[in-house]
């Protein structure tokens, strides 16, 4: 199938209204004809499973958390942002789109991404008035704070709690629709399948984690807000059940995967601290607003962090990148501080950490301030290290934290399987190579409550005749028996590696080969590990009691049996992109300086994936057309 | 470091629990609680036994998926932290530990540690929202809001769900978690014009849901992961009043 992205014609500051004016809309009284299924109650997915209940369409919404509000949109902390030029900086719409393309690395769809910023306005409307309780000054209206990449203040924020505020909105706007009627919720159920007839996504599959009961739902339409896949890394800074299956499993009856090996790797994340390890806390981007970043200049320094004098400290960030210093671009700031660990400058018992530290910036403005700027932050650190980071340094270090790519959408946010529709982190093409802090709640946000409400009408208006959608049919036989086919197999394997160990083993390979730095040798030994590694999996993972009631070793195996399938195309990716953008940098793409090489001439283009024959994968290309910007060398030296 | 652990298993809400030994040994101080039961779980599931089945998401305090009570006290000993927050170093080597889930009636056991608190859901269902369709929202700074009281709406909205305040409490009231919800949307001017009704059907859904009634021990604000504050239960005591005496008249 050939890629239509369907953007509409006309100059870019018009597309989306020009797509509105004319887009199909279904009359109201047909909209309770209407099945709707969304996968995911997070921002994306909760938003557009509010709205689509709102607009009168009967509205079923599945997620794996006992609740909604524990989605993991909730652990978003720095802020989200919105081109309303409340600070008279200069900002404006066109201003936020070109910072997104630019921090993107000129890798992402210039119509989506002017949409994105031009709907970011209403956004932070909606949110107020559901009952946000953003950050304000004190004559009462809302403050901004500004955030990596950018040279304006656009950020709102709740603390650093602000993922949770807009979820919470998003939850409880989701449970009104509940109460009238219009919504169905269903909890702790995961959705291993979905089920195609004649080409169109008409259904799923779905387990309910409490009683292990499979069961099949039929709609009109499946829109997948399924998240983020970072945690195939194991180590990351997602959920501990965050997982890509719905996602795979679409991919596999026919969604193409778009730029699988974007994943954004967070530079201010806390450390491992041993082989136990199972997530890695996140550490607001904001702390670089004040923090400065350093190793010892000496391997062996021995001190500790206070007694080591400022000329036997290595500012690196600083030295390399003078203009931006501690504030460049996540992508950047993580490669950096690699280099100097993998050099031997790296800090802690595991050496595997670089100290941020705020005496400078305590000095300068008092305990107090810092305080009031960070002061959750350093509690939460605290609580985690048992480290008072206001009278030491803190130690923090990379972690894989965010999917650029995702399932393959066109303008209308629907996948390359007609009737699939994805949101938010799940799909791609806003933020390129590389997202700017603040945009993903953004992205997550208006795809669910603002776009999508208004692209899946077009779809549906073809199904007002249709009448409801069965589920007794032998698509949904079929689908229904691949999943149980499964996990019978799952259960069967009865082995003696526990799966986290393998999942461990997976993210270490993931990390080391197909992360921040990457080359050809160490992806073509990536790929047979990955290989070699399912293959032990399928002969030796140890999964314990059965399939009916709650299983939660059931449950990890089945998401690391598509990770380990995932983490395959994602190494293929990287290693097709023979250039550097973005946070996929290859080393032997690189300037002399050690700086990202891009190749325009020859990638220019989206990657997607198609699934062939269970083997291979086939590429298409969607080409990058940029229309009112010129693509440049993004310094921030 | 060594551990015993007295943890209670449970094959479903049907079934008789009982509490069983489990020793662990060659754990770290760093290590959280939760990851140790990764260790016991991988070490169960080694052997081809059941492994304990309990709750958790995020892992970093905030989505209130996890829970637990460890030795008596609802997320740890520590108190105002999540039992994923919770690490070793809060114990002692060679110390028993009781770990037992969130117990109400209100909040049936599924299995060993997870339990059901949709209850809580069907509480803000009830009424614990704004009802702002997408599309209707005025211009954000149409209506400004003072520093303090958005902050204060902050701090009751900041509750995570979690029912601690509810395991904790003797009477299994969940009085802080109602409240929580009413104070932060009663301090808004966007709550106003449902506050009225909003009081009334949540403290009636809270009572229908088997939740005890708040007789102000105090207990819950000491465990709560957000520092939601007693303050906030008096307030929708007041609140409550105020609506019920102005919807009759
Ligand atoms: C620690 C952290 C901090 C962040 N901070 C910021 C920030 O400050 N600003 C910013 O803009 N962005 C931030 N981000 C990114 C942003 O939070 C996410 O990209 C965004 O919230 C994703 O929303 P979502 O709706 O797409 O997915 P999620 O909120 O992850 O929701 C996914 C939903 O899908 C469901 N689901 C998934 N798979 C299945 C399945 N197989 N079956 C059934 N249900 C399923 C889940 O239950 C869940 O409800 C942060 C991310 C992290 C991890
Ligand atoms: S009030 Fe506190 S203890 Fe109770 S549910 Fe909310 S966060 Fe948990
Ligand atoms: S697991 Fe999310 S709060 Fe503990």
């Amino acid at each position: 199938m050939a890629l239509n992205a369907k953007i509409p014609a006309g100059p870019l500051k018009d597309k989306w209204q020009n797509y509105l004016a004319k887009t199909r809309i279904v009359n109201p009284a047909n909209r309770k004809k209407l099945d709707v299924i969304v996968v995911g109650g997070g921002l994306s997915g909760g938003g557009a499973a509010a709205s689509l209940a709102e607009l009168g369409y009967n509205v079923k919404v599945f997620f794996f958390q006992d609740s909604a509000r524990r989605s993991h949109s909730v652990a978003a902390q720095g802020g989200v942002n919105a081109a309303k030029n409340y600070k008279n900086d200069g900002d404006n719409i066109y201003r936020m789109f070109y910072d997104t393309i630019k921090g993107g690395d000129f890798r992402s769809r210039e119509a989506n991404v002017y949409r994105m910023a031009e709907v970011s306005v209403d956004l932070i409307d909606h949110m107020v008035a559901q009952g946000v309780p953003f950050g304000r000054e004190y004559g009462g209206y809302l403050s901004n704070r500004s955030f990596g990449g950018v040279l304006v203040s656009r950020t709102f924020y709740a603390r650093g709690q602000t993922g949770q505020q807009l979820l919470l909105a998003t939850y409880q706007a989701m449970m009104k629709q509940v109460k009238v009627g219009k919504l169905k919720q269903y909890n702790r159920h995961e959705i291993l399948d979905i089920v195609l007839v004649n080409g169109k996504a008409r259904g799923i599959i779905a387990r309910n984690l409490d009683t292990g009961e499979i069961s099949r739902h039929a709609a009109h339409a499946v829109v997948f807000g399924t998240g983020g896949f970072g945690k195939i890394f194991y180590l990351s800074t997602l959920a501990m059940n965050s997982n890509g299956s719905a996602n795979w499993r679409a991919h596999k009856k026919g969604a193409y995967f778009a730029n699988p090996s974007w994943t954004q790797i967070h530079p201010t994340a806390l450390p491992q601290s041993g082989e136990h390890q199972s997530k890695l806390t996140l550490m607001s981007e904001s702390l670089r607003n004040d923090g400065r970043i350093w190793v010892p200049k000496n391997k062996d320094e021995q001190r500790s962090p206070g007694d080591i004098p400022d000329e036997d400290r290595d500012y690196y960030l600083e030295r390399r990148y003078p203009a931006f210093g501690n504030l460049v671009p996540r992508d950047v700031a993580s490669r950096a501080a690699k280099e100097r660990m993998d050099a031997g400058y790296g800090v802690g018992s595991l050496k595997n950490a670089v100290y941020l530290d705020f005496k400078t910036a305590i000095e300068r403005l008092g305990e107090d301030t810092i305080k009031e700027r960070y002061g959750n932050l350093f509690t939460m650190y605290e609580k985690i290290t048992a480290i008072n980071a206001y009278k030491e340094p803190m130690k923090i270090s990379p972690a894989a934290h965010f999917s650029m790519g995702g399932l393959w959408v066109d303008y209308e946010l629907q996948t390359s399987i007609p009737g699939l529709f994805a949101v938010g982190e799940a799909n791609f093409a806003d933020h390129g190579a590389n997202r700017l802090g603040a945009n993903s709640l953004l992205q997550a946000s208006v795809d669910g409550n603002f776009i999508l409400p208004n692209t899946i009408s077009n779809y549906l208006a073809d199904d007002i005749r249709t009448g409801s959608i069965s589920t007794d049919t032998p698509e949904f036989d079929d689908a229904e028996k691949a999943v149980k086919d499964q996990v019978e197999k799952l259960l069967a394997i009865k082995g003696t590696m526990p799966v986290d160990q393998i999942h461990r083993r997976l993210g270490k390979i993931m990390f080391k080969e197909v992360a921040m730095s990457r080359n050809e040798k160490g992806m073509i030994w990536a790929i047979e590990e990955i290989r070699k590694l399912r293959k032990e999996f399928w002969e030796n993972a140890a999964i314990s009691g059965d399939e009916k009631g709650p299983n939660s070793e059931l449950e990890k195996a089945g998401r690391l049996a598509d990770y380990l399938e995932i983490a395959e195309l994602m190494t293929v990716d990287a290693l097709n992109r023979k250039e550097s953008c973005g946070a996929h940098f290859r080393e032997d793409y690189q300037t002399e300086d050690g700086e990202a090489m891009r190749d325009d001439k020859n990638y220019m283009y989206s990657s997607a994936w198609e699934w062939e024959n269970g083997k291979e994968w086939k590429e298409h290309k969607e080409p990058l057309e940029f229309t009112e910007v010129t693509p440049t060398v993004r310094s921030y030296k | 470091m060594k551990l015993t652990l007295k943890i209670w298993r449970q094959d479903n809400a049907k079934t008789k629990g009982k509490l069983v030994s489990y020793d662990l040994s060659d754990l770290s101080s760093d290590m959280s609680f939760l990851e140790m039961l990764d260790v016991l779980n991988e070490q169960l599931a080694v052997k081809g036994e059941r492994v304990v089945e309990f709750d958790h998401d995020c892992r970093e305090g905030i989505c209130g998926q996890c829970s637990l009570v460890i030795n008596g006290q609802a997320h740890g000993p520590e108190g105002h932290y999540t039992t994923c927050q919770t690490h070793l170093r809060s114990f002692k080597d060679g110390e028993t530990l009781y770990v037992e889930p969130f117990r109400a009636n209100a909040f049936p056991v599924i299995r060993d540690l997870k339990v059901d608190r949709t209850s809580m859901d069907r509480i803000i269902q009830s009424g614990g929202y704004i009802s702002s369709f997408t599309g209707m929202a005025p211009e954000a700074n149409s209506t400004p809001i003072h520093h303090d009281i958005a902050e204060s709406a902050f701090d009751s909205a900041a509750c995570i769900g979690c029912g601690a305040c509810v395991a904790t409490c003797k009477n299994s009231s969940a009085a802080l978690f109602v409240s929580a919800k009413v104070g932060h949307l009663a301090k808004l001017p966007q709550g106003q014009v449902e506050r009225m009704e909003r009081v009334i059907a949540m403290v009636t859904t809270h009572d229908d849901e088997g939740f005890g009634s708040c007789t102000h021990t105090g207990a819950c604000a000491m465990v709560c992961p957000q520092e939601v504050q007693l303050l906030d239960i008096a307030r929708m005591n007041f609140e409550y009043n105020r609506a019920v005496c102005l919807v009759k008249d």
